[in-house]
């Protein structure tokens, strides 16, 4: 076992992992931040992304002890400071940009990471950047129109479907 | 997984000492051995992580010549734009997410027969820069899943010469992301070099006729009298032999049509 130590949401956490701990789990597992998912294991589908020092990883796909000293961003930090939905939640909720659920925590880090490197994407821009995203239920529309809204950009011409 | 230990070198020294424990493998980005980990398929003793090195990181240009550190993401790689068609290869291996952590070295060093950089260091004539030697490209690969690498050996960097034109086509297999067939075609002023990825089941392949003809005619209309032969093609449940050795005509076309 070694101990690794990174910033997590803001807070400095701290634990003992195995050579293969998965970031995925050490979140889970370890500290209980159970909103990363776990869908395919085999880096297929983007349940599990969070950031890592700033940048969208797949963290079944990362070992916990590679992210010692990082700073990493979860589904569970990316609400505002008072508890209410931010802008890209409250987007995904307002369009119906969910169903299960199960992709959204991915679907949500990986739109706040394409926000921040393109903050007015155009439809296909955002559909290619969530190519690592599966979404079993909605059929990708209202996903793609919540990032649009969270993004400042009109969407009332686009149907709700 | 079976359980390892990980070590994190600061250096290439350090990381060559690490790679000298038994059963130790390198890890690059972790996006093509973690899965393999998970499958079992592996059982290294240490994984030596190369995040660290920062010998390996980044791209720097001399005149015509682009270095890229071995472990350098294939986002920052898409970032660059020295190497116009380099880039842009970069920008569509995989997805986001797997950009942000896959290494050019860990590309190379697995040499999947449907990966993206290999037609890139075949078609530029790169070299692969190790802890030991410089590798020609057309020396470096040998097969599908095979290198000249040797136990222990790391690819420190690759060394791109950058072409007059040059121009990366694939044909995406859209559940894998992988190439079906991918063809980079690189034009430089003693020739034209042409690689294909993801057609054949030796590997990243040159297809010489293509390059003769367009060396003499750099036009996508010179490769009319062509054809490529199906023997050997890899098939599957994606295409058949006969339909990659098709393709690869149709990008090679598409390729030079666009290169620049
Ligand atoms: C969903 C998904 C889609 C993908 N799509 C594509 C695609 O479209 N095109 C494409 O080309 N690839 C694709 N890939 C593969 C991706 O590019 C990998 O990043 C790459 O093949 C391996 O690089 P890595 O740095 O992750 O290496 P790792 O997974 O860390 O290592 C792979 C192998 O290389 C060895 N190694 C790593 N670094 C070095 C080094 N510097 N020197 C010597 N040996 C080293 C390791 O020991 C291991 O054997 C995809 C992967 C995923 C998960
Ligand atoms: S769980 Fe990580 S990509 Fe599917
Ligand atoms: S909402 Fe169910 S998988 Fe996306």
């Amino acid at each position: 076992m070694t101990k690794v130590t990174m910033t997590v949401n803001g807070k400095t956490v701290s634990g003992d992992v195995e050579g293969r701990t998965l970031l995925a789990s050490f979140l889970r597992d370890d500290q209980g931040l159970t909103g990363t998912h776990i869908g395919c294991d085999t880096s297929q589908c983007g349940a599990c992304v969070v950031h890592v020092d700033g940048v969208a990883v797949k963290s079944c796909t990362m070992l916990a002890a590679e992210a010692d000293g990082a700073t990493v961003d979860t589904i569970e930090g990316q609400a505002n400071a008072d508890g209410s939905l931010n802008v890209i939640q409250q987007a995904f909720q307002d369009h119906h940009g969910l169903q299960c659920g199960f992709c959204t925590p991915g679907m949500v880090m990986s739109a706040a990471a394409l926000l921040k490197e393109n903050p007015k994407p155009s439809e296909q821009e955002i559909r290619e950047y969530l190519e690592g995203n599966i979404c079993r239920c909605t059929g990708y529309h209202n996903i793609v129109k919540a990032i649009m809204a969270a993004s400042g950009q009109d969407v009332t011409a686009i149907a709700a479907e | 997984m079976y359980n390892f230990d990980v070590e994190k070198p600061g250096t290439v020294a350090d990381a060559v000492a690490a790679m000298r424990t038994e059963d130790a493998q390198a890890l690059g980005g972790g996006q093509t051995l973690i899965p393999t980990l998970k499958q079992r398929l592996a059982s290294p003793s240490t994984l030596v992580s190369l995040k660290g090195v920062a010998e390996m990181q980044g791209i720097t240009r001399d005149g015509d010549s682009l270095r890229i550190g071995g472990a350098t993401t294939h986002a920052t790689v898409a970032a660059d734009g020295n190497y116009a068609a380099l880039s842009a290869l970069a920008s569509h291996i995989g997805d986001p997410a797997v950009r942000n952590r896959g290494t050019i070295g860990g590309s190379l060093a697995n040499n999947d027969p449907a990966a993206c950089y290999p037609a890139a260091a075949l078609a530029s004539g790169a070299t692969i820069v190790t802890t030991s030697r410089e590798i020609a490209a057309d020396d470096y690969f040998q097969g599908m899943f095979d290198t000249a690498l040797e136990e222990g050996e790391i690819i420190t960097a690759v060394n791109f010469p950058i072409p007059q034109a040059a121009n990366y086509q694939k044909f995406v297999q859209p559940a894998s992301r992988f190439a079906l067939v991918g063809v980079f075609v690189a034009k430089y002023a003693d020739g034209v070099r042409v690689a294909v990825t993801g057609a054949s089941n030796e590997g990243v392949f040159r297809w010489t006729e293509a390059e003769a003809a367009l060396s003499a005619n750099f036009a996508a209309s010179a490769l009319e009298g062509l054809s490529v032969s199906a023997d050997n093609m890899i098939a599957d449940l994606h295409g058949s032999a006969t339909y990659r050795a098709h393709l690869v005509k149709v990008m090679t076309g598409r390729a030079v049509a666009a290169a620049s």
